[in-house]
């Protein structure tokens, strides 16, 4: 039972990083219905501006993480800017390319810049060292951290989404793109205040990662950012609670297989379940299957 | 007599034997060295690769990010037959079984799977050849991370011409028949394909099911050349090494394929020392060719003679 219990937490951590990085996947599957590969790149870049922040410039965890969200939403609209805004009127298969060049971009000439070698995150003092003991549980303090930033991230994006004039907009730029331009949106600006939010919950997922796991390389992103696509998929793309239920599925499909069976195996069960949820039921978990018009 | 000698249909026959007599020529004078050979290797690996995916992506437009998940079937099961059974026939045995296993895989993802669409399909034929790779990460016989050594090798001149004209020659006369024109239909409207009676699902497996046949081909001379395999060899960088080839040739061109691939194997013999750059060379390739030239290098026309022909034609009337 015990071990039961540190199971469930630790999937909530892990489950809590696909989850940030899912929810940038499906905000802007949501308004372009593009499949950002270049995510995945940009959560990547997140953990090195947090490392090179705390060793080099010797900043705490938060000033480190708010300059990872800041530089990575930059980057994130300058990708939507240079790559994707040439291609709105192209293809999907053409923009979805593209994605796979920026993405392959972003991480070689990563790899080209700081070598491929994996990097270790500096120790973490004082409060965030500490762990505890609940029962048989032992809860470290960087887990509750990572739940903390990330329940204050969900909450600050509800309120964006839900309450602000802008929110209103990306919401009526997913449902009708043309429509809500017709209303006098600004779709352009909209579609970039997209990706700015995206990135900038990537850029924090990267910092977390950095700080739990504790080793980085340019990497790091491909196989992290498939599975969080895919929990977007699994709760549903294009919907916010869909990628927040679908990381936490996720996380506790991988902690799970890797605890009771085969570690190994622990990837290719959560590729299994994609393409299972993908033929049963293409919309995901809290999706409505809308009818194809001719 | 010469003139049913070129007649339209020979002239890549001809074209075919006269490569490879200039092969042989230079394999037997000892002109084309190991260093040189192994490269020929990869440019013909990547060609039939290429072309295969260029028969799923290119002609029936279906977005396939999985290839080299088929690659590894067909490069695994040629190695474990060909270390059992070390001689020509057991190599051979080894490719044909190893491409009929990858048509079967193929077949079995893609009943299912060929039913979503665009971004979806991408996705799926993805995490395949993810399982795909797991499977072969884990299983004893295939000596999981480790990977295979010391498999005999067999490709030569003569088998490595051999396979990778027929590939080209057989799928581009399943692309000119009558199946080939039902799947460039689907590519061009799936629901007015259907509509006068094409059975889309049966054709987009078919192509599907060739596709994965010839990437299981291309792996079966993968392993016989390169001695090893490992299951990293097939990772999603490959599958994207393979789509760049059919894209920047043009989606739906053979012999852009050929083209590209023949480009890419010069870029990157010269970008050996520097294998980041290649990647990033790679990617800004992809960027730009969708940006500025979204339907690559030849777009959807062959490289033929009635091409040569057409350009002489207009000129002429150009002219008069």
């Amino acid at each position: 039972m015990g071990q039961f219990l540190q199971q469930i937490f630790n999937s909530i951590s892990i489950g809590s990083i696909y989850a940030l990085i899912a929810l940038g996947y499906t905000m802007v599957y949501g308004i372009i219905r593009l499949i950002n590969f270049a995510h995945a790149s940009v959560y990547m870049l997140g953990a090195y501006i947090g490392y090179f922040a705390m060793t080099y410039f010797g900043l705490g965890f938060v000033p480190s993480i708010l300059l990872a969200m800041l530089i990575c939403m930059i980057v994130g609209v300058l990708i939507e800017k240079i790559a994707y805004k040439p291609l709105r009127n192209a293809a999907r298969i053409a923009v979805l390319i593209t994605a796979i060049g920026v993405s392959m971009f972003i991480e070689y000439g990563m790899m080209f810049l700081v070598k491929a070698n994996v990097r270790s995150y500096p120790p973490m003092s004082g409060f965030l060292a500490k762990s505890f003991s609940v029962g048989a549980m032992t809860i470290t303090a960087q887990q509750i951290l990572i739940l903390a930033v990330t329940i204050i991230l969900m909450v600050v994006l509800q309120i964006v989404v839900k309450t602000t004039r802008t929110g209103k907009a990306m919401r009526a730029v997913s449902q009708d793109r043309e429509a809500a331009e017709l209303m006098g949106i600004d779709v352009n600006s909209t579609i970039s205040f997209t990706f700015a939010i995206g990135s900038a919950l990537a850029g924090a997922a990267g910092v977390l990662v950095g700080v739990y796991y504790n080793s980085i390389n340019p990497l790091m992103g491909m196989l992290p950012g498939l599975k969080a696509f895919v929990a977007a998929v699994f709760g549903g793309i294009g919907l916010i609670p869909g990628a927040v239920l679908g990381g936490y599925f996720i996380g506790a499909v991988e902690v799970f297989v890797a605890g009771y069976g085969n570690s190994m195996y622990r990837d290719a069960v959560v590729f299994a379940i994609l393409i299972l949820v993908l033929i049963l039921k293409p919309a995901g978990l809290l999706g409505k299957s809308g009818r194809e018009k001719v | 007599m010469m003139n049913r000698l070129f007649e339209k249909g020979r002239m890549k026959y001809i074209f075919a034997l006269l490569v490879f007599a200039i092969g042989q020529l230079l394999v037997v004078t000892g002109y084309l060295n190991d260093y040189l050979f192994s490269t020929l290797t990869t440019l013909c690996i990547n060609i039939i690769l290429a072309v295969s995916l260029n028969l799923i992506t290119g002609f029936t437009g279906q977005f396939s990010l999985g290839h080299a998940g088929f690659m590894s079937i067909g490069g695994y099961v040629c190695a474990l037959i060909s270390m059992r059974i070390p001689t020509v026939p057991g190599f051979l045995l080894g490719v044909l079984t190893g491409a009929l296993a990858a048509a079967f895989v193929g077949f079995i993802v893609g009943l299912p799977t060929l039913r979503l669409k665009g971004d979806y399909l991408a996705i799926a034929t993805l995490g395949m050849a993810e399982i795909i790779r797991i499977i072969f990460l884990n299983l004893k016989i295939t000596n999981g991370a480790a990977g295979l050594n010391g498999i005999p090798q067999f490709v030569d001149w003569m088998w490595l011409s051999l396979f990778t004209f027929s590939s080209i020659i057989l799928i581009s006369n399943f692309i000119r028949s009558a199946h080939g024109r039902a799947c460039v239909s689907i590519r061009e409207d799936e629901i007015a394909a259907e509509s006068i009676g094409i059975h889309a699902t049966k054709y987009k497996v078919t192509a599907f099911v060739i596709g994965a046949f010839f990437a299981g081909i291309a792996g079966g001379l993968y392993a016989s050349y390169f001695y090893f395999l490992r299951p990293t060899l097939f990772g999603f960088s490959r599958s994207i090494d393979i789509l760049v080839i059919v894209v920047l040739g043009g989606i739906g061109s053979l012999s852009g394929s050929v083209i590209a691939a023949i480009l890419l194997a010069l870029i990157s013999t010269y970008l050996q020392a520097f294998p980041e750059l290649r990647m990033v060379f790679y990617a800004v390739a992809l960027v730009v060719i969708m940006i500025v030239r979204p339907q690559g290098l030849m777009g959807s026309k062959e490289l033929s003679l009635d091409l040569l022909k057409g350009f002489g034609r207009k000129r002429q009337r150009g002219g008069s």
